[in-house]
């Protein structure tokens, strides 16, 4: 395969596994997905169920205890688990780049944008403050934040929420990465602004040509901005396909109830009651037996007990269920 | 006839334990609280049982055996397990006594300077304002004095005894009370139940005494064991220099002062007090900051 | 910042001015000091004389006003026992414990703070247990009683140390190391405390996200922001090893102005021991107005604001 062509990353087999006093805590169990260029994933589902896990083990971010496994981990033809970390830190920031959920407290308080920005670039290429200087501009005019040349000298704290995080967008760019990660990038900020944060991903990675994997628990975020959806839960991806596949025909019961409890402008009548999923994630300590989506779903049978298989619909389209998907849209409008 | 489990777990298992056995089993898990406790705990058992425990009245001066080593040097005895001080009087029984001293001294200081500061800071950081402002400027003050030369130079002044270290130190000892309940006191305040019971009429000593006191205990206790270690080196110090306690009083740094003019040949005159300040003062610590990581493990540091 | 400087100057000044009247009352807690100087065998006209000599005839606020103005101007009178002005006394004295304090602050800091970062770097590891056991025992030690364990040991069981006096540099070197210890735990434990929140905090993510090297993560993100309030800690513990010192110099017999503090306070020569204080006091006021400023100057959120 052609290093220009095929996806932009491959993930087979994802694990995270983290050692307690009561037991292994499984918090990611075997996920697998890809994510083609200048394609957005959007990884969703609750909290808890090991997304942003993903996103850090896929940057090698894990803390200490926690332990990653992965059949295959493929950034750009460039095999990931095979590197130190050394060459580890080598890729990180600039083929592959993060940002994260709080900005407030994303960037560090005793030193300039400009500072921060630069080194990021500077880090990995050998190139003069005068040239990192300009690209940093560059990039900060791209975000939208004007009179780029002085903001260099301020330091964070002179800076609104939405502002930062528009930074932190910047720096993400310095070095033009070829997959950005976003771990719920705009949950902490006003909704307006979430609004025009998205907005301008979506801009940078048309311009960009990027991969992008969003984060969220937000299903409006999901409708704005994914290409693809990947649904996880309880440490597993239960359901993958292209966001309007996803959305107009939800395959998983998780996914049904997910949907279920959001008013749809339009769609969901006046007074109804919203939906709700019964019950509580399982404990991912140890082993979990069967499908992990059992205890609360409405559809439960003995064959559940095993662990279900990831079906294939079509090529990109997969459930991790049982149940026949045919009649997935008659279960719906009994849920409904 | 066999009991079929339900399969169901039983209320209690769902409950678990209460926070009263929680905290008991955090507390002796802990492995500083119980070693410092259990040390304290000899300590005091010493001090209250002194009259029982010492071999010979601790003031007795036996001329004729004077600076005998203690048992395990060449020359020691059973008669004088720590040996003999300078004047002849038994050492392990004026080590035992000793312990009374330090304790007591140690209690009422930190009791003294504990109400003072706790008044003080409670104060400051329930009323605010202009009381916030003049409690304040007053820590600063304090702490601009250099506690050891201004004990010196008082007790030099009136003249040294117990009663009079107690009073100084307990006077000079309340700064960490007052900053450390003034900011608990500030952090309680805000909270919400403290507004319910403002809303609802309750007379602000009430309040203090009922809602904030309770809240802002377990700081209250961390500052009082560190205090109390504080106030028991302090009067080790001044007893040393001569302006402390006075002798014939068994103080401990009152022993290491007399003991010091024969270290060249018999050291351990003062190991022997130094390593029972040490261990007394070792104790205070671990059980103080054992208490503060049971209760409040964020404080840590 | 610069309002904030000027609060604190004022605050300063207030404090100082504070503590110059509780040093001067010190003078009358025995009552009448004309009679705690004259001592014991002195007849009543000897008091009389003597108060008339030293000014105690005078009101109360006279004697402070008179005693403030020339403490301004740096005349402290005379001591009574060494029958020189105790401005030069102090003088004298002063070099050498400045240089045990910058030597023990030295000291405090070369050991505590590599310690407390690696302790914070690897917690509950060997040497995270190994920087706190070093902080209870320092917090437990008594300084006389370390300074004298000391002398036994390297003053007379292997004589390389002297034990007193204070002429060559190795006779600094003892009370360097118990003075020093003594100030430790703080710092070791402020640093590591300091730096354990730095290295969980989010910043310090995004730096490693950005792909920096461990060496720049750590030095140039995480100790940058943890040493904040060790800076300031250290000025104001040199406040406080200021009054260790009286202890240590006096044991050591090392002529400094601590050892002056305890000589001239167990004579009563109340000018001198006045004179220190007062001196004591205004450093510490000095380096806790210092501290404040560093701190302030090193997070740009309060010199920017």
């Amino acid at each position: 395969m052609n290093e220009s062509e095929g996806p932009s990353l491959e993930v087979e087999n994802l694990t995270v596994s983290i050692p307690l006093a009561e037991g292994t805590l499984r918090a990611v169990r075997g996920i697998s997905f890809q994510v083609a260029r200048g394609e957005t994933l959007c990884i969703v589902g609750e909290s808890g169920c090991g997304k942003s896990l993903t996103s850090l083990a896929l940057m090698g971010l894990l803390p200490a205890k926690a332990v990653r496994g992965a059949d295959r981990l493929v950034l750009h033809g460039r095999d990931l688990t095979a590197l130190s970390e050394r060459q580890m830190s080598d890729v990180r920031g600039e083929s592959m780049a993060m940002i994260f959920q709080e900005p407030m407290t994303s960037l560090n308080p005793a030193y300039t944008i400009g500072n921060q920005l630069e080194e990021a670039l500077r880090r990995h290429r050998t190139l003069g403050r005068g040239e990192a200087r300009e690209r940093a501009i560059y990039l900060l005019e791209k975000v939208g934040i004007t009179a780029a040349a002085s903001r260099l000298q301020q330091y964070p704290h002179q800076l609104s929420g939405g502002l930062r995080q528009r930074v932190m967008i910047a720096m993400a760019l310095m070095c033009g990465p070829d997959l950005l990660i976003c771990d719920e990038p705009t949950t902490a900020l006003d909704v307006t602004i979430q609004a025009q944060i998205l907005h301008l991903l979506r801009d940078l990675q048309r311009e960009f040509n990027m991969a992008i994997i969003l984060i969220t628990h937000d299903l409006g975020v999901v409708a704005r901005m994914a290409d693809r959806v990947a649904v996880m839960y309880a440490g597993q991806i239960v359901e993958t396909g292209t966001a309007a596949e996803v959305f107009a025909a939800p395959t998983h019961p998780y996914t049904q109830g997910l949907l279920q409890c959001i008013p749809i402008p339009g769609r969901t009548p006046r007074g109804e009651h919203l939906g709700s999923i019964p019950g509580v994630v399982p404990s991912l300590i140890g082993e979990i037996a069967g499908c992990s989506f059992a205890n609360r779903c409405p559809h439960a049978m003995p064959a559940c007990q095993a662990e279900p298989p990831m079906r294939d619909l079509a090529p990109g389209r997969m459930v991790r269920c049982v149940l026949d998907p045919a009649g997935a849209a008659a279960r719906q409008a009994e849920m409904a | 006839m066999s009991v079929v489990s339900s399969g169901l777990p039983s209320a209690q298992e769902i409950v678990g334990p209460t926070p009263g056995q929680r905290l008991r089993r955090r507390i002796f898990g802990h492995r500083g609280i119980v070693l410092g406790g259990v040390i304290l705990g000899i300590i005091v058992l010493m001090a209250v049982l002194a009259p029982l425990l010492a071999p010979y009245d601790p003031y007795e001066q036996i001329l004729t055996a004077r600076i005998k080593p203690p048992v395990w040097y060449p020359g020691g005895t059973w008669e004088h397990v720590l040996g003999t001080d300078q004047v002849g009087r038994d050492y392990l029984s004026r080590l035992i006594y000793g312990a009374q001293i330090s304790l007591m001294i140690g209690l009422f200081a930190a009791v003294l300077s504990g109400i003072i500061g706790t008044a003080m800071g409670v104060a400051a950081g329930y009323f605010g304002g202009r009381v916030d402002l003049v409690v304040t400027f007053l820590i600063t003050c304090r702490l601009s004095l250099p506690v050891i030369l201004v004990s010196l130079a008082v007790v030099a002044v009136i003249g040294g005894s117990l009663e009079v270290v107690i009073l100084v130190l307990g006077l000079l000892l309340w700064d960490r009370y007052a900053v450390v309940m003034r900011a608990s006191t500030l952090q309680v305040r805000s909270l919400d139940f403290v507004a319910a019971a403002q809303t609802t009429g309750c007379s602000t000593w009430h309040i203090l005494v009922s809602e904030i006191l309770p809240n802002v205990m377990n700081q209250l206790i961390v500052v009082a064991t560190l205090e109390f270690a504080h106030a028991v080196l302090l009067e080790a110090a001044l007893s040393f220099l001569g302006l402390g306690v006075q002798p014939p009083l068994p103080s401990w740094g009152l022993m290491i002062a007399e003991g010091r003019n024969y270290i060249l040949f018999d050291a351990w005159l003062i190991a022997i007090p130094g390593l029972a300040l040490f261990t007394l003062l070792l104790a205070v610590n671990l059980l103080g900051d054992g208490v503060r990581d049971v209760t409040a493990p964020e404080n840590r540091g | 910042m610069l309002v904030y400087t000027a609060k604190r100057i004022v605050l300063a000044i207030l404090v100082a001015l504070t503590i110059s009247m509780l040093v001067f009352s010190l003078l009358y807690l025995s009552g009448d000091p004309a009679t705690a100087l004259a001592g014991e065998s002195a007849t009543d006209a000897d008091i009389e004389k003597l108060r008339r000599d030293y000014g105690f005839d005078r009101p109360v606020w006279v004697q402070y006003l008179s005693w403030l103005g020339n403490a301004a101007r740096g005349e402290f009178g005379t001591s009574l026992y060494f029958r020189l002005p105790v401005s030069e006394l102090i003088l004298e004295r002063l070099p050498t414990t400045m240089t045990l304090g910058v030597s023990a602050m030295s000291f405090a800091v070369l050991l505590s703070i590599p310690l407390g970062v690696l302790a914070a770097m690897y917690p509950n590891s060997l040497i995270d247990r190994s920087a706190l056991f070093l902080a209870v025992v320092g917090q437990a030690m008594p300084s006389f009683w370390f300074a004298l364990m000391l002398i036994v040991l390297f003053a007379f069981t292997w004589p390389v140390l002297p034990a007193s006096g204070s002429d060559s540099w190795a006779h600094f070197v003892l009370p360097t190391v118990v003075l020093g210890y003594y100030a430790t735990p703080a710092f070791m434990r402020l640093t590591r405390t300091g730096m354990l929140d730095v290295l969980s905090s989010d910043y310090i993510r995004t730096a490693r996200a950005k792909g920096l090297r461990p060496a720049s993560v750590l030095f140039k993100h995480a100790l940058r922001n943890a040493i904040i309030p060790v800076v300031s800690l250290a000025a104001v513990q040199f406040g406080f090893m200021l009054g260790g010192s009286v202890i240590i110099e006096t044991v050591f017999a090392l002529h400094g102005a601590g050892f002056l503090a305890w000589e001239s306070i167990s004579r009563s020569d109340f000018p001198t021991v006045q004179a220190i204080l007062l001196l004591f006091s205004l450093l510490y006021i000095v380096l806790t107005f210092v501290a404040d400023l560093l701190n302030a100057w090193l997070d740009p959120r309060i010199r920017v604001g």
